[in-house]
């Protein structure tokens, strides 16, 4: 049992980057806050799974959740007061979750006979709908007939990594459930160096930006020493495509005029030629052809100013995955006092008639906590209390464990960023990020694929034509030379990005924040954080570095007494960590450098980002009003 | 606010760093003093390591210091065995390897690490490699690394290739870099040598060692690899024509061979009883042991240098004993051996003839183009095409401009003069801050042109008037010139070297801008001067007029120096020979 403070600042339910980001910025400021997840694991649908973990993930949402009859807390309510309940499925925000296995479950210096495999599949599947156990005993079939022929033929070069394999080497996978890249002048990058939680991860280069095009990968040059290196250009383009790039830097009359005007039309006005064209458009620009000029060139713009930061590339990936992320802004929570609690869920919001303001919350043990604040994600909230873009938005993704990369070159260690221009029209545009065993997210000798895009109908009708292109499954035709998929889920999730930020139904202390949107960057669940954060504080400052170990003062005298139990805690953390801290040292001072050289750059985003507080600033004046 | 972690304030982090900095200060000079006291006694021991070793590690800067550390060494080397040795050095390295963290472009660290290398008795180079390339990785521009690689590259004889393709990985990271670029530059002759000249008989045979030494080596690059050459370097200025690195190395690649050193001009006159000799570069002919051979008999003869003013000179001259071919009934053969350079030239002077000579001419020595084969002229015929390409996108991009300029001079020098012209404006334009180098460029490919109109005529006379010109140059092809029209042209003065035209009997220089006339010095030959409209102020400037003994005609019209009282007098007086004045 828990004992917890007698009053709670900030209380969170469930777990998303926004939430955690909120949370960090709250007790940073020393507020204190307590932070409550119903899963047994950090950070919802933000989380990273090792491989089995995944497969408990997969067979969780299959289980039809025995929905637990709300039970009565009124004998803890107090006069005036009502009960708000909160939802206990988050299942609702997964969908159409299929599974399909490529590979033979054993290796195969032993072949099981095809019953041991059917058997183990149906062990493993248990509970599973029955409709997908048929459609993947289909699959199973079709292996064994017609394309097994073209599979076996490689085999003697090259093993293929039976499932078994991926069983055993599970704990090397951290699969996120979503598939995100950071913009190194993104604001998730610029809180983590303001906050000083980068000391808490570690991050690689995307090293390569790809597309697919004409049924083929093809490397887009994007830097200067891209465009210098590229063999698919000619030279009169690499010379056009340098101007176009310098000259979109800033904003001119002729751009001007385009406004409202397709971005496309405004590419193919500048001559640039198909090619250029194309890697412009849907590879840097990454929109859509029928995006208005001023967005396609705000967002390559964007793309420009995040070039070069820390590599050839605009983006960053963190090592292990991006549930670090999360994870790493708990840790900084956790150190300045905040209270983490899994496995523990809110039943309802006591809600004082009068004010309509939540004073406290019942958790699923029957335990009434008080708090001035409430933060609580999408999913808790009854559908007729919030505000959503209806009809509900989704994303496809999917996930594949592959045995090979994309666009092999000297290196196997290539984090690549894929973008997929609509297959046929009517087809999303597909994001797809391909990464490789150093970025700690898959077994050596695997590529861990993700495909985002927003939903037209289920992801596997989505995503599956994309991937029976680009990679090798039993359903494509004639592609030795692409890599084979191993494993693959196919899932539906919720875009965050159709929640409203304002006119819910609730409490004025009680801020609802969403889930993962569809975008490539952070933006939504930073600025979702801020906001929540300067509506509650509007006087303080938004995760202001934290300190070093050694500028913190204890209470009492010098000597470390007991009063920060926490922060001794951390210290000694610190201490362990003091090497990591150091190589991140040297890293900060680079970016340092860099951030020095590029100050202009960034003034220029400081009066964007002011532009932007003065918004929300709007924003909160007029919901105080 | 409660539950707020404490932080010290920035006064009292001041505070304690102000401390600490004293207390370093403190250690920091006892041990220098230490050091200096114990160098002084001349002790040589581990403590006095440790010592200068504590000191260097905050200053790396500190060159006594490492001096002292030295003698320290090298001491323990004569008491210590090898692997003993083998073990202080290691140790040394590493130390060195925190020093360079500490500052990576440190004068000291960088040589130390030279010193310490160089004596470690089992190196270990590719880990010395490995640390100039992160060195490089971090800063491609770090020239102390730049010289220790050289060093360590020279020391464990990487192969030329592998170096090649370091210059590949830096060049494709950041093309902005003239080190690997000029790295580049001298690994491709080595590796990829021009195909092998037909023996010349001057020539010793061809070494049968491979390692091919510069001294052997003729500094050109196959053609093969200098197509390959040729796309990675215009990939780059296509990319950023604006970064010159890449287009200095495409200059280096569109070069020319060296010329062969040799004697291009034997010139005799019977009427002076002179020799004038012009070589292929300036030389000083009294210490290169230069022998004139007349009708077989050596000849004891003085050398010297058409002005005084030059050590070096292209253009030699020299006057036989009187009555030796004066005698115009009679033939003579000479020979002007340059023995330094195992070369020589003949040259007869034929009965009834005043004068002779023997020469290369310019066209035969193409002189003023890329030394071109065929095949070559093709490939220089399709980078002018691409950098056409360019100037079409980038009218303005000087680069650009200048080295279209080069390729057409290298291709068709008379038949694209027009264009050159018109570039040279363009240049002009766009960077003002050169146009007098473009000016006095566009000079010399105006004689140059002219050159080679006068050599293809067959004449001796060099007319080159309104042209723009602003400086004069290669007046030692001019040797032969009995007649030279420089009129209308920007000139300031007839520089030294103009006495190099020692067969001149007319200038023409009207409408110049000619205050000196300091070449015109010695020209037995010269009868007729015109310099109307130029700006000679005083009659000091004619003094060297005073030189030339068969000075018959002067026009000075329009110049200053006729203002001056009694000019006329003062005239007769200086210049005697002159019948035909003109004020």
């Amino acid at each position: 049992m828990l004992t917890l403070a007698p009053l709670i600042h900030c209380l969170y339910a469930a777990e998303s980057l926004t939430e955690s980001v909120a949370a960090a910025a709250f007790s940073r400021v020393g507020q204190r806050v307590l932070h409550v997840d119903r899963r047994s694991y950090y950070a919802g649908n933000w989380a990273s799974f090792t491989f089995s973990g995944l497969l408990t993930w997969i067979q969780q949402h299959h289980v039809t959740l025995l929905i637990k009859e709300a039970q009565d807390w009124s004998s803890l309510l107090e006069e005036g007061e009502e009960l708000i309940h909160l939802s206990h499925s988050d299942c609702a925000s997964i969908r159409n979750l299929q599974v399909f296995c490529f590979t033979s479950e054993e290796d195969e210096e032993e072949e099981a006979p095809n019953t041991t495999e059917e058997e183990t599949g149906g062990t493993k599947e248990t509970g599973e709908e029955e409709e997908e156990v048929r459609e993947e005993e289909e699959v199973r079939e079709e292996e064994q007939t017609t394309p097994s022929a073209a599979l076996r033929q490689s085999e003697p070069t090259k093993k293929k990594i039976s499932y078994a394999q991926l069983l055993k080497e599970g704990r090397r996978f951290n699969i996120d459930l979503v598939s995100k890249l950071m913009y190194s002048r993104g604001s998730l990058v610029d809180l983590l160096i303001k906050s000083n939680v980068s000391r808490y991860a570690e991050f690689k280069n995307v090293t390569r930006i790809l597309t697919y095009r004409d049924r083929q990968v093809e490397q887009v040059p994007c830097s200067r020493a891209d465009v210098f290196a590229s063999r698919q250009l000619s030279v009169v383009e690499k010379r056009k495509l340098m101007r176009f790039l310098t000259s979109c830097v800033e904003e001119t009359e002729e751009q001007r005029a385009y406004n409202g005007r397709p971005y496309l039309e405004f590419l193919r006005d500048r001559q640039l030629g198909d090619n250029l064209q194309h890697f412009l458009l849907h590879s840097i620009a990454m929109v859509t052809e029928d995006t208005p000029t001023e967005e396609g060139l705000a967002s390559t713009r964007h793309f420009l100013r995040c070039l070069g930061r820390y590599g050839n590339t605009p983006f960053l990936f963190p090592v292990y995955g991006l549930g670090e992320i999360p994870q790493c802004f708990c840790r900084m929570c956790a150190v300045f006092g905040g209270i983490y609690c899994l496995r523990h869920s809110v039943d309802g919001v006591v809600v004082d008639r009068d004010s309509n303001r939540c004073k406290a919350v019942i958790d699923s043990r029957g335990q009434r906590i008080t708090c001035s604040h409430f933060v609580v994600e999408e999913g808790y909230v009854a559908a007729d209390r919030k505000r959503v873009a209806t009809p509900t938005r989704f994303l496809s993704r999917a996930v594949l464990i592959t045995d090979g990369s994309i666009l092999p070159s000297d290196s196997d260690q290539q984090v690549s960023m894929v973008t997929v221009p609509p297959i046929a029209a009517g087809c999303p545009a597909v994001k797809m990020v391909e990464l490789c065993s150093s970025t700690m997210t898959c077994m050596p000798g695997t590529y861990l694929v993700h495909l985002t895009c927003q939903s037209v109908g289920s992801a596997y009708e989505d995503l599956s034509p994309v991937v029976t292109r680009m990679f090798r499954t039993p359903e494509s035709h004639d592609q030795e030379t692409c890599p084979s998929v191993l494993w693959c889920l196919y899932f539906n999730m919720t875009d965050g990005s159709g929640l409203e930020a304002e006119g819910h139904n609730l409490p004025s202390n009680v801020y609802v924040c969403s889930g993962p949107d569809g975008d490539l960057g952070h933006e939504l669940a930073i600025r979702q954080a801020e906001s929540i954060f300067q509506k509650i504080l509007p006087e303080e400052d938004f995760c202001p570095p934290a300190p070093n170990p050694e500028d913190i003062i204890y209470d009492g005298d010098n000597t470390s007494s007991s009063a920060g139990g926490e922060e001794e805690k951390e210290e000694n953390d610190g201490v362990a960590e003091e090497e990591k801290q150091e190589e991140e040292k040297e890293m900060l001072e680079e970016e340092k450098e860099m951030l020095e050289e590029e100050k202009e750059m960034l003034e220029e985003e400081k009066e964007m980002l002011e532009e932007e507080k003065e918004v929300l600033e709007e924003q909160n004046l007029q919901t105080e009003e | 606010m409660h539950g707020r972690v404490k932080i010290k304030s920035t006064a009292q982090q001041e505070e304690e760093k102000r401390k600490e900095r004293e207390k370093k200060l403190k250690i920091y000079v006892a041990a220098r003093d230490a050091c200096f006291s114990k160098r002084k006694e001349g002790i040589w021991d581990d403590e006095a390591l440790q010592l200068t070793q504590q000191l260097l590690s905050s200053n790396p800067d500190f060159a006594t210091l490492w001096n002292y550390r030295r003698e320290i060494l090298m001491h323990l080397e004569t008491v210590k065995d090898e692997d003993e040795v083998q073990k202080i050095y290691e140790a040394e390295l590493s130390f060195l390897e925190s020093c360079l963290k500490v500052n990576p472009k440190s004068y000291g660290s960088w040589h130390h690490r030279g010193w310490v290398s160089a004596r470690l008795p089992r190196p270990d180079w590719a880990r010395e490699l490995s640390l100039c390339d992160r060195c490089l990785s971090l800063d491609d521009r770090n020239f102390h690394c730049w010289d220790y690689r050289r060093m360590v590259v020279k020391m464990s004889g990487v192969p030329v290739d592998q170096e090649l393709g370091f210059t590949d990985r830096l060049i494709g990271s950041n093309f902005s870099n003239y080190s690997s670029w000029h790295y580049r530059s001298t690994l491709l002759p080595l590796l990829h040598p021009e195909s092998p000249e037909p023996p010349s008989p001057c020539r010793e045979p061809p070494h049968s060692s491979p390692p091919p030494s510069p001294q052997t080596h003729s500094h050109r690059v196959c053609e093969e690899q200098l197509l390959k050459e040729y796309e990675l370097v215009q990939n780059a200025f296509f990319t950023d024509p604006n970064d010159q690195s890449a287009w200095f190395y495409y200059r280096w690649l569109l070069g020319r061979a060296e010329r062969e050193e040799m004697i291009s001009c034997v010139y005799v006159s019977r009427d002076e009883e002179r020799v004038a000799v012009a070589f292929s570069r300036p030389v000083n002919a009294q210490s290169v042991g230069l022998l004139l051979v007349l009708d077989g008999q050596p000849q004891r003869v003085e050398w010297r240098s058409v002005h005084p003013r030059f050590k070096h000179s292209p253009v030699w001259i020299c006057d036989l004993p009187p009555g030796t071919i004066s005698d115009i009934t009679n033939e003579h053969n000479l020979t002007v051996h340059w023995t330094e350079k195992h070369t020589h030239r003949d040259c007869a002077l034929y009965t009834g003839r005043t004068e002779s000579w023997c020469r290369d001419s310019a066209t035969d020595q193409e002189l003023f183009r890329s030394e071109l084969s065929v095949e070559k002229t093709s490939v220089l015929q399709s980078e002018l095409q691409s950098c056409n390409q360019l100037q079409e996108l980038e009218p303005l991009n000087k680069w650009c401009l200048l080295t279209i300029i080069l390729l057409m001079r290298a291709l068709d020098p008379l038949g694209y003069e027009k264009e050159t012209l018109a570039h040279f404006q363009t240049l002009k334009e766009v960077d003002s801050m050169r146009s007098a180098y473009y000016g006095d460029l566009c000079s010399k490919f105006m004689i140059e042109n002219t050159i080679l109109k006068m050599e293809y005529a067959e004449v001796r006379v060099f007319s080159i008037s309104d042209k723009n010109l602003t400086t004069l140059c290669h007046l030692d092809q001019l040797l032969l010139v009995t007649h030279i029209n420089l009129s209308s042209n920007q000139l300031q003065q007839l520089p030294p070297q103009f006495a190099m035209l020692q067969c001149l009997e007319v200038l023409e220089a009207d409408n110049n801008s000619i205050e000196n006339l300091e070449g015109v010095y010695h020209l037995p030959k010269l009868e007729e001067v015109l310099l109307k409209n130029n700006k000679i102020s005083t009659l000091a400037d004619l003094q060297p007029l005073a030189s030339c003994p068969k000075l018959k005609r002067l026009d000075l019209r329009g110049n200053p120096v006729t203002q001056t009282a009694n000019i006329e007098s003062e005239l007769a007086e200086l210049l005697p020979s002159v019948t035909d004045l003109l004020l």
